[in-house]
């Protein structure tokens, strides 16, 4: 499904990461595998270090300590917003949402629209287009688009697919109206039929936490996780990415009529190296352009990636610099999703970390 | 021993793959293993298997390897 925008911008984008940083070296003796075999997946999968809460940390912590640094910089006017979008996939409570939590913890206006979306490694592309929609209304000049997840806190320590790359993260992305007319071509895929590559599948209404629930499980590849754990399909998701993608990215510079020489930067969500230089190799393009290196210095935080990606790679560039950006998130869903448009020069374009 | 062998040891020197029809049934190989595998033909090969060729069938037995690199023109 395509989708067409105009006169819409990213104005400034944050991200925010957790201080504490654990090293997957120090990491390895919680598997059950030999060090030598982990050690060679480390080199090809880019494991490295990895970003992970502490304690009881939520994305409303995150998002609110971002959100209370952009007000404190300046950067942000707490009246100038008219709508909080907030996706996540592991929100503070199942009830209330999570944009509520963090509009009233932050003391925002009540005329203004909170939404929460339940969406993983394309969220932050999907969190775009309804803000870019959500801009069609008068009412609605500034949305600030929340991508956060703190998702290391459903994932089993015991589990080496899973754990090694996970990260948490948050990032703050303030969208605005342009008076810039250049189209912003963007295009969006499910496949619900494939749902449970990836899942955590007990916690919800469909199978609700238990004492069994939370049964540690070998996985057949020596992984132990329990059912309230995230369970990744590793090899189903990797063929998925590798199948979906290229095809979507080649639809998008279709649509756009234009090619992937005349794009500056290839921002894809970030599962881990070898993925996306396979992906980067299908599609011809060079790894300078596509940058990987998310995994070994955060992890993987689903949608967050992207930002994650922006932020510290470009950083301070995009703040006087305009790039041609194509951006693409694929996951949970399955979802699949990419979009075309010029970032920057932005009013701020930073990674700040969380203490 | 044959190169896809040796590579094979290097990664689960503790199997036999020689006497294996099916690794992934036989337990000798995950689907992370097949990872560092890909990388690793890909380095000693000089070539670059495509993301949509590391699918399980590719990687059951020596003779789908052998069959696999054919494709990327190793003999």
């Amino acid at each position: 499904m395509n989708f067409l925008f105009s006169h819409r911008r990213v104005r400034g984008l944050l991200a925010i990461v957790p201080a504490h940083e654990r090293s997957f070296v120090d990491e390895m003796a919680n598997f059950n595998f030999p060090r030598a075999r982990s050690l060679k997946l480390k080199e090809v999968m880019g494991y490295g270090r990895h970003r992970l809460v502490d304690g009881d940390v939520c994305v409303s912590d995150l998002a609110c300590f971002g959100l209370e640094k952009l007000f404190e910089n300046g950067l942000l006017k707490r009246e100038g917003l008219d709508a909080l979008v907030v996706v996540t996939q592991s929100p503070d409570y199942f009830m209330p949402p999570t944009s509520s939590v963090i509009h009233g913890r932050m003391g925002l206006e009540k005329d203004m629209l909170c939404l929460d979306i339940n969406q993983g490694c394309a969220g932050f592309v999907m969190g775009l287009m309804q803000s870019f929609l959500l801009l069609d209304q008068p009412s609605i000049g500034s949305v600030a688009l929340i991508n956060a997840d703190v998702l290391s806190r459903k994932v089993s320590s015991k589990d080496r697919n899973s754990y090694p790359l996970i990260g948490d993260a948050a990032s703050i992305a303030i969208i605005e109206r342009s008076e810039d007319p250049a189209p912003i071509h963007a295009n969006l895929m499910t496949d619900g039929a494939r749902r449970e590559a990836l899942m955590i599948p007990a916690g919800g209404f469909r199978l609700p936490a238990s004492a069994e629930t939370a049964v540690l499980h070998d996985d057949g590849e020596n992984n132990l996780r329990a059912l309230d754990h995230l369970c990744m399909d590793g090899a189903a998701v990797f063929n998925f990415v590798q199948v979906e993608v290229p095809p979507m990215i080649e639809a998008l510079l279709e649509f756009a009529g234009t090619t992937s020489a005349d794009i500056d930067y290839f921002l894809f969500h970030q599962p881990n190296r070898f993925m996306l230089h396979k992906l980067a190799e299908r599609m011809k393009v060079p790894y300078e352009k596509m940058p990987a290196n998310v995994v070994e210095h955060y992890g993987n935080s689903s949608g967050v990636t992207i930002p994650v990606a922006i932020t510290h790679n470009l950083g301070k560039r995009m703040v006087s610099k305009e790039v041609r950006a194509c951006l693409a998130g694929f996951g949970t869903g399955l979802t699949w999703a990419s979009m075309l448009l010029k970032l920057g020069p932005l009013d701020f374009c930073e990674l700040v970390e969380f203490s | 021993m044959t190169r896809i062998e040796e590579i094979l040891k290097g990664i689960r020197p503790e199997f036999d793959f020689a006497n294996s029809q099916d690794f992934l049934a036989d337990g000798m190989l995950d689907s992370f293993d097949m990872v560092t595998l890909v990388s690793e033909l890909d380095q000693h090969f000089c070539i670059s298997i495509a993301g949509i060729d590391i699918v399980p069938e590719n990687f059951r037995s020596i003779p789908s390897i052998q069959n696999l690199l054919g494709k990327y023109g190793v003999q």
